[in-house]
């Protein structure tokens, strides 16, 4: 399978869906059907990927480099590791979820064609972005993915959707921006020192002045920060998801934001390890903040999509700081993070997305009582947030375990503020299903339907997912590890020793190794 | 092809050497504006306009030809500095061809037949052109009144333009401070009377030609005056001997320092850089739609590249001197340009200010004073980004852009002509969704959005800028374009995520050559953002200037 291929099936499948007649309610039916083919497709593409992919040998896999502005040194280079073929895998086990969701979502019958073609572009968009290995390229796809998101949010979205749209695209612009300033930085550093260039495999080993490779740090990781998104860049996305439809939301938060941290791995870490210890502390800070201060928000949040982006908010400072305490148990953590989070996040998503769409309301002070009349819905959404939780035997219990450990193994302090995060999330999620679910009908409540079909046949592979990760997630750790353990020994020589016995989550991790 | 002074004897005047064929370009375009004069004296009222499109796309289409011919044969010479250049200082001195004025030539005739055909375009105002049809009637007056039902038009705005287009080229290649102002004078002239032309909104066209022309003035003013401290400090006017002065002083001198700044006060007017930018936003939205789009990028250009021709050439002994001013004034340019347009509510005027911020952009590239060549011998870089070559490249991307902006700006209209406040502009892209995407893609490509031209320029002008070791420069830029970004998407918002007014504006859609200029500038802006390459080539390829 050819990387360039799987990433050009929803990119032309986009605008065909768009060309596709418009007006009929027979016309979006196509439309909708087209749309969830075309992401069929591309799922079947990826996993030809995941078998054809050597975990035994790790390292680059299906990398192929063209010449595309050779006057820059620019090429258009693609290729995954085990990271990205993970991530990867998450855009399209989610996209094709994420249409079918969008199956019963109001859209006026004349926009069908361009949210449907705005969601298959973004997929494209989000595979480039983890394919790339030229980072030119990767910034050109990673801004590109700001303009389906601009549009899905500000013509597709609700309430404020316009001034939701502008904000995030101004804080993504700005972030992305300073990464610009950098990456011309890189060019003017390599052109000096011969040949211009933006490959991942030539930067790895290019010596930039200590200073140089710092200040190129800070733009590239404000992009990243702003995307991820890092307190206190975080407030864009609570905006953004209050006002964007459950499909958007999700491709936002479950696929999008990963580019942030993903990036922090392929880009910071790996192309500037020095500046990226020397940053670690100040970085480690900001991530233990936004996991309390996520956590805290969630808490006294009463609007169900801007709780859930909360959340997520909480989980990337989860992640960032398993990537910059430089373990590799913390970091094969991170990355596993990153995919069971967009699972349980986008499980989130979809079951909170019902229950506006029945209630006509976001406000979880309208609901009550709901898992009388729809005790479907509660018990996903009750999956949902017990895998939220992190709690014992679903997919992010493992992935948090393994920050914890590795973030334990480096500083005590850290590990002991960041476990405050668990507790909280423990909180929010309650509080939720609490207000929600139980308790007595609300006026209106009875509004709230149980799963269509469709709506079951989105989730089911999803809770199917969370659950099979949750109790035997060593597959995808056997993808993930060769990369991480690559990654790490880029910034460190070797992990901390254990500062007491082995525990249950170093074991975990261990035999992940092996 | 190489110039040189024949010795002037007593009672002998020397001919004087002119490369008629290497200047060609620059003496078709003369030439077909000359040809349109007699055209206005010869052809009857009926046929004139037919006729005046005629012999400036014929004069248009040669000079490019002439151009790409001219280019093709430059000599190429190695400067003491290791510099590659191509071309010639010809015409006594007086004029340079060479590589960076040809390929500025290939730009303004581009936007010049662009131009043209937002000039002819007829089927916008009910069969009419978009200048008036008797310009020495006063507003409201009964003249005026006749010559609408007698349905007369100006054709002399051809001829205009052509002389416009000749200055510009001339302006862009002059070695020497006299024919530069020669140059701008001839330049300017016609843009003051086009500019007062606008067949609707009379009054206010009138008085953007009379406030341009007075700020003009003043501006030609201050550069004579620099030309002749110029040649009190150096005995010269021609470039070259400036240099040679410059680069043998001891330190600062009071009159080559007065020289540098009311010079650079005469070219940044033109350019539009702030604190000079004060008549663009009036200028551009009193005057005709086609001239601001034909000015905004043609003038610009033309006025960018005398202004790099004078200080990398004549000044560039004293970078040391100048570039920190460029810089200040870049920064200022670009956050006063952006601020300002964020709050405007006329799209004219809103691309004006844009124009400004854009002007910063550029001057950002002027202050890197990057020629390419302190990499110590390894030099292995197919076409180096220099300060030339980024301007050159970021020249024709907002161009493009400005001309496809005014583009769309004239097609969108009510029973009183152009709608040009932004709320009427609201649901455009649910009620025309072409011309709404086309303008969409030149505020993406002015905002710097990967994938457009727009984006490549400013990686250019920053790649120059970070080179020459101003970082700081670029991380300002940066901020700058996110600023910018702000008003560029707003309209974007109104666009397409506002609802269309009852009482809200057509969309014209049968006006043929404003949809060519469209096409041609939609094409030209995705097309250089996607492969840029061949572009990139073709200006690393101009080489440096010709001393």
């Amino acid at each position: 399978m050819n990387l360039t291929i799987l990433m050009a099936i929803p990119l032309v499948g986009a605008v065909v869906v768009w060309l596709f007649p418009r007006g009929e309610e027979a016309d979006a039916r196509v439309v909708k059907g087209a749309a969830v083919a075309i992401s069929a497709a591309t799922l079947a593409a990826s996993l030809w990927l995941l078998a054809e992919y050597d975990t035994a040998s790790g390292g680059m896999q299906f990398a192929a480099s063209y010449d595309w502005i050779p006057q820059l040194g620019v090429t258009f280079s693609v290729g995954v590791d085990g990271i990205a073929l993970a991530l990867v895998l998450l855009t399209t086990i989610l996209t094709p979820v994420v249409l079918l969701a969008a199956w019963r979502e109001s859209i006026p019958l004349l926009q069908a064609n361009s949210y449907f073609a705005w969601l298959l572009l973004l997929e494209g968009l989000a595979i480039g972005v983890f394919a790339a290995t030229d980072v030119f390229l990767f910034y050109v796809l990673f801004e590109a993915t700001l303009i389906p998101i601009y549009f899905l949010i500000g013509a597709h979205g609700t309430g404020e959707r316009s001034a939701a749209a502008t904000k995030f695209l101004l804080y993504n612009l700005t972030g992305g921006l300073l990464m610009l300033a950098s990456l011309v930085g890189i060019y003017a550093a390599t052109a000096a020192a011969g040949q211009a260039t933006f490959q991942h495999t030539h930067l790895v080993t290019f010596e930039f002045d200590q200073n140089i490779e710092r200040l190129l740090f800070l733009g590239f990781f404000a992009a990243f920060a702003v995307k991820a998104p890092l307190w206190p860049w975080h407030t864009w996305l609570p905006d953004a998801a209050a006002s964007a439809t459950p499909s958007t939301s999700i491709l936002m938060v479950s696929v999008i934001d990963k580019v942030g941290t993903f990036a922090m791995i392929r880009w910071c870490l790996e192309v500037f390890p020095g500046a990226s210890q020397w940053a670690s502390p100040v970085v480690i800070v900001l991530a233990l903040i936004s996991i309390l201060y996520g956590a805290l928000l969630a808490i006294g949040e009463n609007d169900l999509r801007r709780l859930v982006a909360l959340t997520s908010v909480s989980h990337f400072g989860f992640i960032v700081l398993g990537i910059f305490v430089f373990t590799t148990v913390s970091t094969a953590g991170s990355v596993l993070y990153m995919f069971n989070h967009g699972l349980s996040t986008a499980l989130l998503f979809l079951a909170t997305g019902v229950m506006i769409a029945r209630r006509g309301s976001a406000d979880i002070s309208d609901f009550g009582g709901v898992q009388k009349i729809a005790p479907v819905l509660s018990g996903i959404l009750l999956i949902a947030g017990l895998s939220t939780l992190s709690l014992p035997g679903l997919a992010p219990f493992v992935s948090e375990l393994m920050v914890l450990v590795g973030s334990y193994s480096r500083s005590i302090p850290v590990g002991v503020i960041a476990t405050l995060g668990i507790v909280g999330a423990a909180v929010y999620v309650l509080r939720l299903y609490r207000r929600t679910m139980t308790g007595p009908l609300t006026d209106g409540g009875a509004q709230v339907a149980d799963l269509t079909p469709i709506e079951t046949a989105a989730m089911t592979p999803l809770v199917v997912l969370v659950i099979g990760l949750g109790l035997f997630p060593q597959p995808l750790l056997n993808v993930i590890n060769p990369a991480v353990e690559t990654v790490v020994s880029y910034v460190s020589t070797e992990d901390p020793p254990p500062l007491s016995p082995p525990t249950l989550g170093e074991a975990t991790a261990e035999g992940a190794d092996q | 092809m190489i110039a040189y002074r024949v010795p002037i004897e007593a009672a002998q005047i020397p001919a004087a050497q002119i490369e008629y064929a290497e200047l060609s370009p620059l003496l078709i375009v003369a030439a077909a504006a000359i040809v349109g004069l007699i055209v206005e004296a010869a052809v009857p009222r009926s046929a004139r306009f037919i006729s005046q499109i005629a012999v400036a796309s014929v004069g248009l289409i040669a000079a490019a030809v002439a151009t790409v011919w001219v280019y093709r044969s430059l000599p190429v010479v190695e400067s003491l500095a290791g510099a590659v250049g191509r071309g010639f200082v010809g015409a006594e001195g007086a004029l340079a061809v060479d590589g960076p004025a040809v390929v500025t030539w290939g730009i303004l005739l581009l936007f010049g037949f662009l131009g043209l055909l937002l000039f002819a375009e007829r089927q916008l105002e009910g069969g009419l052109s978009a200048f008036t049809g008797r310009a020495a009637d006063v507003p409201g007056s009964d003249g005026e009144k006749e010559a609408i039902n007698h349905r007369l038009e100006h054709t002399e705005v051809f001829p205009l333009l052509m002389f416009a287009l000749s200055g510009m080229m001339l302006f862009a290649a002059s070695n020497d401070l006299i024919t530069m102002f020669v140059a701008l004078e001839v330049l300017s002239l016609p843009l003051y009377v086009l500019v007062g032309l606008a067949r609707r909104r009379r009054l206010l066209s009138q008085e953007a030609a009379l406030k341009y022309f007075l700020l003009g003035a003043f501006a030609s003013v201050f550069f004579l005056y620099g030309a002749a401290l110029a040649y009190g400090y150096s005995g010269s006017l021609n470039l070259t001997e400036i240099d040679r002065a410059v680069s043998a002083r001891g330190d600062a001198d009071a009159l080559l320092l007065g020289a540098m700044a009311l010079i650079a006060v005469g070219l940044l007017f033109k350019i539009g850089a702030v604190p000079f930018h004060s008549w663009t936003p009036d200028a551009y939205q009193g005057a005709p739609t086609p001239v601001t789009a034909f000015m905004a990028a043609a003038t610009k250009a033309a006025a960018i590249v005398a202004l790099l021709r004078v200080f990398f050439v004549g000044f560039g002994g004293a970078s040391w001197d100048w570039r920190p001013t460029m810089w200040v004034l870049a920064v200022i340019s670009m956050l006063v340009g952006s601020v300002i347009a964020a709050v405007q509510q006329d799209v004219k005027r809103m691309l004006a200010y844009s124009s400004v911020a854009h002007a910063g952009f550029l001057l950002v590239g002027v202050a890197a004073a990057e020629s390419g060549q302190h990499s110590d011998g390894l030099i292995a870089i197919a076409a180096p980004i220099t300060s030339l070559s980024s301007v050159l490249f970021y020249l024709v991307a907002y161009g493009v852009a400005t001309i496809g902006a005014f583009a769309v700006v004239t097609m969108v209209r009510d029973a009183t002509g152009e709608t040009t406040n932004l709320s009427q502009w609201a649901g455009l892209g649910k009620t025309s969704p072409l011309l709404a995407a086309a303008f969409t893609l030149f505020m993406l490509s002015f905002a710097g959005i990967p994938l457009t031209a727009g984006f490549i320029g400013k990686w250019a002008v920053f790649a120059a800028a970070w080179a020459g070791g101003l970082w700081v420069l670029v991380v300002i830029g940066v901020l700058a374009s996110a600023i910018a970004a702000f008003f560029y998407l707003r309209i974007v918002v109104v666009m397409y995520f506002g609802d269309p007014p009852t009482d809200g504006p057509t969309v014209a859609h049968r006006a043929v050559l404003t949809t060519v200029v469209l096409a041609v500038a939609a094409i030209g802006t995705v097309l250089w953002g996607v492969f840029p390459g061949p572009l990139l080539e073709l200006v690393g390829h101009a080489g440096a200037f010709v001393r």
